[in-house]
């Protein structure tokens, strides 16, 4: 099984490559808000076509 | 920098808009001819245009164009809205463009001409492999240079995966096509037997995950949420998702080998990741689709959210299905069955194509200085015809595959087999030909959206859009 000697190693490594990042992404705050930027996404952006945007005001506190 | 009027780089995201829908159409094409042959045979003519052909071309057509550049499209989109920013690169950013373009129409030629490497999904021989890895290199840099620049601290949770997605393919892509060339044209795999099938495996099944999955993921979380008008469901639930899913997709690849020379505890371990994997999976299919939550009746009257959501459950069934069939007592009987290709089209049509097509939906008119596209009704028929398509055949594909394991292990009281090879295949006639209708069904919705689509650019602006800033500052 010589290909498992490749690809165990390249998992392993990977699984730091993504360890690292992970890491890296909870020191810097990447998650220190974790409602925001849900939000922020819908406000933030191209509203230049106002095809839908308008009845949304009305039910966005209705029910959920 | 901030203050100073810089627009989007729309252009790119408009060339691969468009060229989806036109990659879609060929892919699809060749689909619909390719299923028409397994009920017709005489339709295979000359060594060109031959099923055994035919089939990869279907494949990375609708795979590596259609899909591959609906994640273009998006990403470029999504990354320069949500990082309020410029898209970063310079002359990279045309050259992803026609570079991705030129690699498709290398495919439409060579792989009819029988130019292989004969591995399933990466076909394409050692000079085109080369130029996906220049292509693919640009990409990243394109992509990972405008997150650099971003103008907001957080890097929202869509180009996560549509990071993760392009850092995958790349290992992938780089692994699994390492060859010997012995000429221009042909050269074999750097591995062999059982090596090359494992190799090949793990490169196969996660460019399903990554590609098909993880790509198309970053497309959800932005383009459900945009269309719904409302934040998705959990953002804390869809960071989880992601890191759920990075962390454990990789291991899954042997459940595509099962009884074969594979050492057991191999299959085993595939076997094992492939059912954890359910947990993420259906942690952001629940994610998505109740991120419509209190707005359930907007679901009524807006098509672009039903093919969104329609995607979703199609996502759902598929990663609840996919598990399931990598039990090895399941894959005993629905191995090598066309089981296999209802479960691989019940994700393609249902959730690939699907969620593309609603994300194009939605940026279209965007693009093109429309408020929307020219008939909405188009894109409601549009909607029944491909969620019609899709259920023929995926149903269809059910009843075949479990009808063919059934009969292949049936034996007699004296222990020889009760049906022949071609028996099973008699008997599977009636079912690829309505695998066949659901084909034309989906193909027919593509070409309604081609129409729509050329009918919204007629007479439309194409003006550069200043880049909006971040609205309240995130330290």
């Amino acid at each position: 099984m010589e290909s498992v000697y490749l690809l165990v190693p390249v998992s392993v490594v990977l699984v730091f490559g993504i360890a690292v990042a992970f890491w890296w992404s909870v020191r810097s705050g990447q998650f220190d808000d974790l409602e925001g930027p849900g939000f922020k996404v819908l406000m933030d952006d191209d509203e230049r076509p106002v095809s839908s945007v308008a009845e949304e005001g009305d039910d966005k506190e209705s029910k959920s | 920098m901030s203050g100073t009027q810089t627009t989007y780089n729309d252009k790119v995201v408009r060339q691969f808009a468009v060229m989806t829908v036109i990659w879609g159409i060929v892919g699809m094409l060749v689909g619909v001819i390719i299923a028409a042959q397994l009920v017709w045979p005489e339709l295979n003519i000359g060594p060109w245009l031959h099923f055994g052909r035919l089939r990869p071309l279907h494949t990375n057509a609708v795979i590596f164009a259609f899909g591959g550049c609906a994640l273009f499209a998006t990403s470029y989109w999504v990354v320069q809205r949500t990082c309020h920013t410029r898209l970063w690169g310079g002359p990279l950013i045309p050259f992803t463009f026609w570079g991705w373009q030129l690699i498709i129409v290398l495919a439409a030629v060579t792989l009819p001409l029988g130019i292989t490497s004969g591995k399933e999904y990466a076909e394409l021989e050692w000079p085109i492999d080369i130029l996906i890895t220049l292509v693919w290199v640009s990409y990243a840099v394109v992509f990972f240079g405008t997150i650099a620049v971003r103008k907001v601290s957080h890097i929202y949770v869509a180009n996560w995966f549509f990071g993760a997605f392009i850092i995958a393919v790349a290992l992938l892509h780089l692994g699994n096509s390492a060859a010997l060339p012995v000429s221009f044209t042909k050269s074999y795999s750097a591995y062999a037997g059982v090596q090359d099938a494992m190799i090949q495996w793990w490169y196969g099944h996660n460019a399903v995950g990554f590609f098909l999955t993880a790509g198309f993921l970053g497309m959800m979380y932005y383009f459900v949420p945009k269309q719904a008008g409302r934040p998705v469901y959990s953002y804390r639930l869809s960071v989880v998702h992601f890191w759920a899913l990075i962390f454990t997709y990789m291991w899954a690849g042997p459940h595509h080998l099962h009884y074969t020379a594979l050492p057991d505890w191999t299959q085993s371990v595939g076997m094992l990741f492939s059912l954890i994997l359910l947990a993420p999976s259906w942690g952001g299919m629940i994610n998505g689709i109740m991120t419509l939550s209190g707005a359930w009746h907007k679901l009524r009257d807006d098509p672009i959210l039903k093919f969104l959501i329609t995607s979703l459950s199609f996502y759902g069934m598929s990663t609840f299905e996919g598990p399931m069939m990598s039990i090895k007592t399941v894959n005993a009987l629905s191995h090598y069955t066309d089981w296999t290709v209802g479960h691989v089209h019940s994700g393609a049509l249902g959730w690939v194509a699907m969620v593309s097509i609603g994300s194009i939906y939605y940026l279209l008119p965007r693009l093109f200085g429309k408020k929307e596209m020219y008939s909405t009704a188009l894109v409601t028929t549009h909607f029944w015809i491909a969620t019609i398509g899709t259920v023929l055949y995926i149903a269809s594909m059910w009843i075949a595959g479990v009808m063919q394991g059934l009969m292949w292990r049936a034996v007699n009281a004296d222990g020889t087999l009760a049906y022949s090879f071609v028996e099973s295949v008699k008997g599977s006639y009636p079912f690829w030909a309505i695998r066949w209708l659901g084909g034309v069904l989906f193909l027919l919705g593509m070409l309604i959206m081609a129409y729509n689509m050329f009918k919204t650019i007629a007479g439309g602006k194409t003006e550069d859009v200043p880049v909006i800033e971040p609205a309240g500052h995130h330290a």
